[in-house]
């Protein structure tokens, strides 16, 4: 559309013709008040707020109907719109509760705000107001009818955003109310968008209401540790006696990759950190063969002693580690470094939950192939193989679903089964279970679908774990031979958790250094001391050597592999096994030695969602007792006799102090200092625990991780292409089809961390229940 | 079985076949029925448009928005099916005059409804009763099925090359679907909630086509304005206000019924002659003009009212559906507002913040204050209300409720007055009125 | 996530006429859906009320989800979701009507029956309503029973209306729905 030229108070604005006033004047910073209207949900015009004054227009008119027109002269403020405006408040007050002191939404409410602004304080009502009682419709959501001011907002973010359509408006006039699909009960995704969406404090949730004031909260804004899609999101953190506790999780930011969205584990899985099993001290396997608790300077200094010994005895062949899907990049960075330089080992590995190995070599020498998950709200077309987004990566599913609503983008899927984002597809194609491994062949072909995705210009692909070693090559080759434009095609390869990506970038791999870098042609890395350019053992391949005796020690941070590999309990009886991680876990159960970690929501660094977004976490909570697994091996490597400022380049090696950014909550007096301390010159001296000075680090060293610092820090997503743009070849990946496990969690699952969050096993339980009422329908 | 009236000033064009059986096909074309569709099919819709402008034909919804203009707003050439759309939701309190169309012309409108379709390029019409006329709704379906065996409706109407399909549907109970928008999303079995305007009806209307909606009797007028002649027809009424008008004298009159009058008809001379005075020789106190929507006149407002839609507006009120309704001096005027506020009250569909609340609002400080518990400051709280729903809904039943309620409060704030201070009701019959 | 799917043959909880009505119903329109609000009086006429029964296999019939057709059912006033009595007695006390003395003979109806607004009589034959207008207002005041007409009504004539009702019931002796 041709830009028009209108006066909106006497500033003339530019927008494109047929450009909403509402929009148009937001962009503009002139803020129109609204209930109903929310971008990108279908027009409702019905809470009368946006009122303006058009010139040569009779009555006022709505700004979210009206769209711009060249030579428009609009009013948006006079004294006529303000008593519009509020009347409009007044007549809801008549009906709504005023009991904004027990309200969840008080001071965070839009009515609350424009009762404040346009100064309707005076009550006129005298009479009494309609009363219904509050209605629990499933763990998660409540609702409140005399609350409701009926902008069916929650209607529409659940139909037309969620394309779940679980809410409807029943009765009608001052009898109306938003009713949910089954009898008072909810039967949905619960991702709690309707309680995000509402204005008021109508919709609650299950998790925080009567918790707390929203001013009494710190809000931290962190990334979720769910699944691999890393949506922002912020927590509410309330000081306790345990140090500080988060009572709620949302997305007010909505700067993020995630823009308005939040799923059910994004939003209510938050309190597995407040699971009363959580670890809270060190356990050291006493003489009788029972863990019992010790103190972290015990426990430290013999899982110390115990490592070098076997790395003396054995050498560090003897010694395995495996790495994390959920804790950072610098954290997986450290321990790569610290498995190859400290315990002089490359027997490193994680739990796989896709083939980003074979996706780093099949795109390597070609820059510009790959997808950030931004980039799948705007593509043109987009050819989704194989997984279940709606269930695996809820934000994916959101963003390809608004693309198809908002800019009707073109949605392929071929797969093995059917899923839900089926309704969104332009074209669907089944595949036989096993036939991912021929699909590049197909796609070559001439079948209809195959002609309608090779006509696409512009084209995103996306695969997950089915496909792994040669198929993904395979499939990548079929696509890069749409021609050297890189818009031409880009993809993106679907793994499971918060930094399952990053794991990968970072070297848990027994023969990738960090980046994808091959052992054998090290580069930059050829500064760490002790390289040995001999491939390490795969996790399957530790566990066989466990099993035969061969393995004196296993290090496994944040990873339940005795549970992901049905590991019989005796196999580890003869390795040494250290356990950081937040629960006893099966694994944690035969360690000699578990060290209590903490989550991704009480710590700092970066982690890199499925498609090469970095992001920051920031710290939220505390929680007395357990230290980071930053420091927990920085301290390790300590009790070892390292001299960690060769592990983590702190203090005079720093390059940048860490002005609070990681501090989170706890931000303020460290940033007034650390500025201070710059301002004057003086360099802000990091602590040996501090990740941003290993973040550093992987700037420098990291193929692709040179990432825009400013930008990371400031709460951006930064995009990287590790193992791509460089121009090397990496020698053939290491692929026995056993490498990947994928976790194939559904919306209320998360791996083992998912089984200690009671919100989210609730919804489970509570879904679990409405389908078998609707299978006995 | 409605009583039919008449009065010698009565000029029946529309209601000419009432109460003479035209119910009945045959009956019909013996009265010169299907006459004016055939004359149409020879001219062509350019001929149709002209015609219905040149009869200053207005809507008789209530609007009063010319039927002509209306017709010619709907684009030529569209790439989804246009269609025809008569409103039989009768809804307005007051009003009953496409009851007896209904009941005693079917095929008029029958007839209406195709020449509007070969006006606009329209090939099915919808006839849409409220669900309340289920008889009457059986009579339509009687009359369509009859038309399709004679060849009226279907392919190749009347030997032509024209097809036309006419669907019939029920309400189920709600004022609010009267509104054209809200009515076509009932019809496509939806909360009748009125759309978003623009886009208007005849550009975006049912299934997303090029829609005309008009009103029952506009439409069972359409064959009568063809076969009189434009011309002909506008010469009955006053000026830019052809024809006649079924007005429907209900209420505190001698002689209720519906009469057809010609456009401008005086209104006192409607009470007093048309409709034989206030019944039992009272005095009048006020008058409805048209429809429970359009606000209260006085007897000295009524002296020289022309019954049209420019006078009448002229006076401040509206000549909106022809239903008035007369009340007698020992009316109680707070109990005839609580009783028209909550119609309002009960048919707002709820969508839109003012109107839900505002109706619900001053039904409930009405009830309050007719119940002998107001305060003084009630009446302006109420006035208050009242005046700033006014255009601020999102739909026209907002003004619906504030205009007559500003009105009651403007023009007999001393009979509001009278029940302060715990008087009781000067007129009281009933202390509370059951909840609707 | 969405209701059961019925089967509409062989589950019907209409009769087969209705049925039989219904499936030509869903083919007359452009649009499916078209045929919901007309649908569901004509389910409400034969059983009584919309149960859940009802609306689940209107859902089905129409194909789109049970929250889908309460959200309609529940705007229009005609429609109801428990039983009414055999015979419905909907008293319009609109404006028109009212003047005429509306009220006198609403108040006769709950004397004779005992009962009030959307009260039912215990043998289930009838039901009283307060109604808005019924597009009668010419011959008010005006009453519906079911879809009959009565007209230019006074509180005298409700004894007689109401013997006549209870004799149609007892001459076609079916059972009453409740």
């Amino acid at each position: 559309m041709p830009d028009v030229t209108f006066t909106v108070d006497g500033k003339t604005l530019t927008a494109p013709a047929g450009t909403l006033l509402i929009d148009a004047c937001r962009k503009a910073g002139i803020e129109i008040p609204a209930f109903c209207y929310y971008p990108g949900l279908s027009l409702q015009a019905a809470c009368r707020m946006c009122v303006v004054r058009q010139e040569k227009v009779p009555k006022l008119q709505t700004a979210c109907t009206t769209t711009v027109a060249e030579g428009q002269v609009f009013v948006t403020e006079s004294p006529e719109i303000a008593q519009a405006r509020k009347a409009t408040i007044q007549l809801l007050l008549g009906n709504h509760p005023l009991d904004c002191p027990v309200c969840d939404a008080g001071g965070e409410c839009e009515l609350q705000d424009m009762t404040f602004k346009y100064g309707a304080g005076e009550s006129l009502y005298a009479e009494a107001k309609h009363h219904r009682d509050e209605q629990q419709w499933s763990p998660a959501v409540f609702y409140d009818r005399p609350r409701c001011i009926l902008c069916y907002r929650c209607v529409r973010i659940c139909g037309e955003g969620m394309d779940v359509w679980a809410l409807g408006v029943q009765n009608r006039g001052a009898s109306s109310v938003i009713a949910p699909n089954e009898d008072n009960q909810l039967d949905c995704e619960q991702c709690g968008m309707c309680i995000d969406v509402c204005p008021v404090g109508a919709l609650t949730s299950g998790s925080y209401r009567y918790k707390t004031r929203p001013w009494e909260m710190n809000h931290v804004s962190t990334v979720c540790t769910h699944c691999g899609d890393g949506c922002k999101v912020t927590l509410g953190v309330r000081q306790d006696n345990e140090g500080s506790e988060i009572v709620r999780a949302d997305n007010r930011d909505k700067s993020g990759i995630n823009g308005d969205f939040l799923c059910a584990k994004g939003r209510f899985g938050f309190d597995f950190v407040e699971n009363p099993e959580r670890l809270t001290k060190p356990l050291v396997r006493n003489a009788a063969g029972r863990l019992e608790p010790a103190t972290w300077d015990h426990a430290l200094r013999y899982a110390a002693g115990k490592l070098t010994e076997i790395r003396h005895a054995g050498g560090g062949a003897a010694i395995g580690v495996i790495g994390s899907n959920r804790t950072t990049n610098e954290e997986n960075y450290l321990l790569q470094k610290f498995a190859r330089t400290v315990l002089g080992t490359n027997n490193i590995d994680h739990v796989r939950s896709t083939d980003y190995a074979a996706f780093a070599r099949a795109l390597a020498g070609s820059p510009g192939a790959t997808a950030g998950l931004r980039e799948i709200g705007s593509a043109p077309a987009i050819l989704l193989i194989g997984g279940d987004p709606t269930n695996e990566h809820p934000l994916l599913a959101w963003h390809i679903r608004t693309n198809v609503r908002l800019n009707r983008a073109r949605l392929y899927i071929a797969n093995s089964r059917p899923i839900k984002l089926d309704r969104q597809a332009k074209a669907t194609q089944e595949i036989p279970a096993n036939g991912y491994n021929d699909l590049a062949a197909f796609l070559a072909g001439d079948s209809e679908f195959s002609k309608a995705v090779q006509a696409e210009a512009s084209l995103v692909v996306l695969f997950g774990e089915e496909f792994r070693g040669p198929a993904v090559e395979s499939l990548i080759a079929w696509g890069l031979k749409r021609g050297p434009n890189p818009d031409s095609v880009r993809f993106a390869c679907l793994g499971d958790y918060a930094n399952s990506r990053g794991a990968a970038d970072m070297g848990l791999l027994p023969d990738r250094l960090p980046g994808y870098v091959p052992l054998s042609s090290p580069g930059a890395f050829s500064e760490y001391p002790n390289l040995s350019t001999a491939p390490g053992m795969t996790l399957p391949s530790m566990l066989d050597a466990a099993r035969g005796g061969r393995l004196g020690a296993l290090l496994v941070v944040g990873a339940n592999p005795v549970l992901r590999f049905g590991v019989d309990p005796a196999v580890l009886k003869n390795s040494f096994v250290v356990v950081q991680d937040l629960f006893l876990t099966e694994t944690a159960a035969l360690a000699d030695v578990v060290f209590p970690a903490v989550s991704l929501y009480e710590k700092s660094g970066s982690v890199t969602n499925a498609f090469g977004d970095v992001q920051l976490v920031r710290k939220a909570a505390d929680r007395a007792g357990t230290k980071s697994d930053f420091e927990i091996l920085v301290r390790l490597a300590g009790g070892m006799g390292v001299d960690v400022s060769t592990l983590v380049p702190f203090g005079k090696r720093g390059t940048t102090g860490d002005l609070g950014q990681s501090r989170g909550a706890q931000t303020g007096e460290a940033d007034r200092h650390s500025i201070w301390l710059e301002a004057n010159g003086l360099e802000p001296k990091l602590s040996p625990f501090d990740p941003l000075a290993t973040l550093d680090e992987i700037i420098r060293l990291v193929p692709g991780y040179a990432l825009d610092r400013v930008n990371l820090v400031s709460g951006n997503d930064v995009r990287t292409e590790p193992g791509v743009a460089h121009g090397f070849v990496p020698a053939a990946a290491l692929t026995q089809p056993d490498l990947v496990t994928p976790s194939h969690d559904t919306l209320f699952t998360s791996g083992t961390v998912g089984r200690y969050s009671r919100g989210l096993t609730e919804l489970d339980r509570h879904q679990a229940l409405e389908m078998a009422e609707t299978a006995a329908d | 079985m409605p009583k039919l009236v008449s009065h010698p000033d009565e000029v029946k064009i529309v209601t000419q076949r009432f109460g003479q059986g035209a119910a009945h096909i045959d009956r019909y074309i013996e009265l010169g029925g299907y006459e004016a569709v055939k004359k149409c099919i020879a001219q062509g819709p350019e001929w149709i448009i002209n015609e219905m402008k040149a009869s200053n034909l207005r809507g008789r919804g209530g609007a009063g928005f010319s039927t002509g203009m209306k017709w010619s707003f709907v684009p030529k050439q569209s790439a989804k099916p246009k269609y025809v759309l008569v409103n039989g939701d009768e809804s307005e309190p007051g009003t009953c005059k496409d009851h007896l169309i209904f009941l005693h012309d079917p095929h008029a409108v029958i007839e209406g409804t195709i020449i509007a379709g070969l006006a606009i390029g329209a090939k099915t019409g919808f006839i849409y009763l409220r669900g309340e006329y289920r008889y009457l709704l059986e009579i339509v379906e009687k009359a369509v099925a009859d038309a399709y065996e004679r060849g009226f409706l279907g392919r190749n109407i009347f030997g032509s090359e024209n097809e036309f399909e006419i669907i019939t549907q029920s309400g189920a109970g709600a004022y609010e679907v009267g509104e054209e928008s809200a009515l076509m999303e009932s019809l496509e079995g939806k909360r009748g909630v009125p759309r978003i305007k623009p886009p208007f009806p005849a550009v975006v209307g049912l299934y997303g086509g090029p829609t005309i909606i008009n009103n029952a009797e506009t439409i069972a007028t359409v064959p009568h304005v063809i076969t009189m002649g434009a011309e002909a027809y506008s010469a009955v009424g006053t000026p830019r206000n052809g024809g006649t008008r079924l007005f429907g004298l209900s209420g505190h009159i001698a002689r209720p019924g519906v009469y057809e009058l010609p456009m401008g008809y005086n209104l006192k001379k409607m009470i007093y002659e048309v409709g034989g005075g206030v019944r039992g020789g009272r005095q009048l106190k006020a008058v409805v003009p048209g429809g429970s929507s359009t606000p209260v006149l006085l007897p000295e407002e009524i002296e020289t009212l022309g019954m049209d839609f420019d006078q009448v507006g002229k006076a401040g009120s509206m000549l909106g559906s022809g239903g008035v309704v007369v009340i007698d001096d020992q009316t109680c005027i707070v109990e005839f507002a609580l009783r028209t506020i909550s119609f309002y009250q009960h048919e707002s569909c709820g969508w839109c913040i003012p109107c839900r609340e505002g109706t619900d609002w001053l039904k409930k400080s009405l009830t309050r204050f007719h119940a002998g518990f107001g305060a003084a400051s009630d009446i302006d709280n109420m006035q208050y209300l009242a005046e700033n729903m006014l255009g601020r809904t999102f739909c026209p039943l907002g003004d619906a409720a504030a205009m007559p309620t500003i009105a009651f409060l403007k023009k007999f704030r001393k009979e509001f007055e009278d029940h302060l201070d715990g008087k009781p009701c000067p007129f009281a019959k009933h202390v509370e009125l059951a909840v609707v | 996530m969405s209701g059961g799917n019925t089967n509409t043959e062989s589950m019907s909880v209409f009769s087969p006429r209705l049925a039989t009505r219904f499936d030509a119903l869903v083919k007359k329109y452009p649009v499916k859906r078209s045929a919901l609000v007309p649908m569901l009086l004509y389910a409400q006429d034969e059983v009584g009320y919309l149960s859940d029964a009802v609306i689940a296999e209107v859902a089905a019939r129409i194909g789109i989800s049970e929250l889908d057709v309460r959200n309609v059912a529940t705007y229009y006033s005609m429609l109801r979701f428990k039983p009414a009595g055999r015979y419905n007695i909907q008293v319009c006390t609109n404006i028109s009507c009212m003047l005429r003395g509306a009220y006198d003979l609403y108040e006769r109806f709950q004397e004779e029956l005992g009962i009030g607004h959307k009260g039912i009589t215990k043998d289930g034959v009838f039901s009283l309503e307060e109604v808005e207008c019924i597009g009668a207002c010419c011959w008010a005041p005006a009453i519906q029973v079911n879809y009959d007409f009565h007209d230019d009504l006074t509180p005298e004539h409700v004894p007689g209306i109401l013997k006549d009702y209870r004799g149609r019931e007892q001459a076609d002796g079916r059972p009453v729905h409740a």
